[in-house]
């Protein structure tokens, strides 16, 4: 089923969203990979405030090639996500409610997907041309120094997403797969 | 003798690695469109129609096909005839270090594995060098991707397990991929030689062009057969389940010592970005 969904996310949306759907969102989303990821679950383990409020967040994960001049991003596609596994129960337990990126995801993310009511989507992962297209702002909001790696802001329109672990705790990975195997 | 200069290197080779940056290879364009043809799956049909649009957007906007712009990989071929006035090795190395800087590409390359500070241009290059006979360079390249590399391995088989063992290595190395090499995938494999020539042949054979098999019947079966037992795993593009998991099974072999049966299988991404220039 195709579904078009508004960022941030809220309960309500999430539990809309299964295994399989291809969803297109619109809105504002974070992009953050390891370094800032770490940097985010260091502040919380020091009961700092964070940068940014997680509430209905969705993180999207992705390290560009440069931009043009006059171009919003570089080629943008989603990197592997299980580089974030560590990070991302803590910062799902704190209000993240979505997180973008390519492949499988521990049971630890799996568990705290379905305990707080979240999701995990897969992009394409190559079709970092498309999807530049697709972020039509950015702006660092934290972590300057970390270049390729801050923590960014963006907003994105028609950004084309596939469910993979839904809040009921179905797995696209898995069953995609059973579904075709011969 | 004939001679070849630096500068004519460089600008060649230069020029080919901004296009396959850019322009997908007309092989894997016609692949992912039979691919879109074969795949059952919705999701995975949505998936391989993103992928055409992708190329198109690629070459049209002169944004990178994938944000991860590779490994430069070189197998240059020296005819025996030909001599080269100037280095090789700086011809290569420039020519990506030129290419990656001037077009906005990522640069991708840490100084050391363990201290891993990025050398900031994208270089050093892997480049393989073997010597043909005639007065030609042949320089074949390819810009490879980490997350379909990390998904590749080597195994030192014994002789008596065979043409099965090989068979099952091959595509439970495939299916312990699943999502993270970005299917549809094209497998490289290599047989035989020793434990780094094996290694080297399957990287070899993914630069190959998508539908064109080993010359050899017995080994172009065996892609054939291989490509079929892949695809029937139902991974599918990008892992969701589908047809579509594998583009082609590319296997290259070499004599081997009587003890041995070394076997190498490397995985290339559909951002298949390979170029062939002779000169
Ligand atoms: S595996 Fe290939 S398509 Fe996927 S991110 Fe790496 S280079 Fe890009």
């Amino acid at each position: 089923m195709e579904k078009r969904i508004k960022a941030p996310l809220t309960d309500e949306i999430v539990l809309s969203l299964h295994a399989g759907d291809k969803v297109i969102i619109d809105g504002p989303v974070l992009a953050a990979r390891d370094a800032a990821h770490a940097k985010l679950v260091e502040l919380l383990d020091k009961k700092e405030n964070l940068p940014v409020d997680l509430q209905g967040q969705i993180i999207y994960y992705v390290g560009p090639t440069p931009a043009r001049p006059g171009y919003v991003i570089g080629s943008a596609g989603p990197t592997t996500s299980s580089r974030m596994d560590k990070f991302a129960p803590l910062l799902i337990e704190r209000g993240l409610k979505g997180m973008i990126g390519k492949g499988f995801r521990s049971q630890a993310v799996k568990d705290a997907i379905m305990k707080y009511k979240a999701v995990y989507f897969a992009a394409t992962g190559g079709a970092g041309a498309l999807i530049s297209k697709r972020i039509i702002k950015q702006e660092i909001i934290a972590y300057e120094e970390l270049g390729p790696e801050a923590l960014r802001l963006m907003v994105v329109e028609n950004f084309p997403v596939y469910v993979v672990n839904d809040a009921y705790g179905e797995d696209l990975y898995i069953q995609g797969q059973q579904k075709y195997a011969r | 003798m004939r001679t070849i200069k630096e500068e004519e290197i460089l600008n060649a080779v230069k020029k080919v690695c901004i296009e396959a940056a850019f322009d997908l290879s007309k092989d894997v364009k016609e692949a992912l469109n039979n691919a879109l043809q074969a795949e059952e799956s919705e999701v995975g049909k949505s998936i391989l129609r993103e992928l055409i649009e992708n190329a198109e957007i690629a070459s049209r906007e002169r944004l990178a096909l994938c944000q991860d712009t590779g490994f430069a990989v070189f197998f240059v071929e020296i005819g025996e005839q030909m001599h080269i006035e100037g280095s090789l090795n700086k011809a290569l190395t420039e020519a990506v270090r030129q290419a990656y800087q001037e077009e906005f590409l990522r640069k991708s390359i840490v100084a050391d594995p363990l201290r891993r500070k990025n050398t900031g241009d994208n270089t050093p290059c892997i480049i393989h060098i073997s010597f043909v006979p005639g007065d030609k360079l042949t320089i074949m390249f390819s810009a490879k991707g980490g997350g379909s590399e990390n998904m590749s391995r080597v195994g030192m088989l014994k002789p008596a397990d065979g043409i099965d063992g090989v068979k099952n290595f091959i595509v439970e190395t495939a299916r312990l991929a699943g999502p993270n090499p970005c299917p549809p995938i094209i497998v490289g494999v290599g047989i035989g030689g020793t434990f780094e020539k094996a290694a080297q042949l399957a990287k070899r054979a993914i630069f190959r062009d998508v539908g064109k098999h080993n010359q050899d019947p017995f080994y172009a079966d065996m892609e054939k057969e291989l490509l079929v037992k892949i695809n029937n795993l139902g991974i599918g593009p990008q892992g969701l389940g589908g047809r579509m998991f594998a583009l082609a099974v590319n296997i290259d072999a070499f004599p081997c010592h009587i003890a041995s049966l070394p076997l190498a299988v490397n995985i290339q991404c559909h951002s298949s970005r390979h170029r062939v220039i002779t000169i």
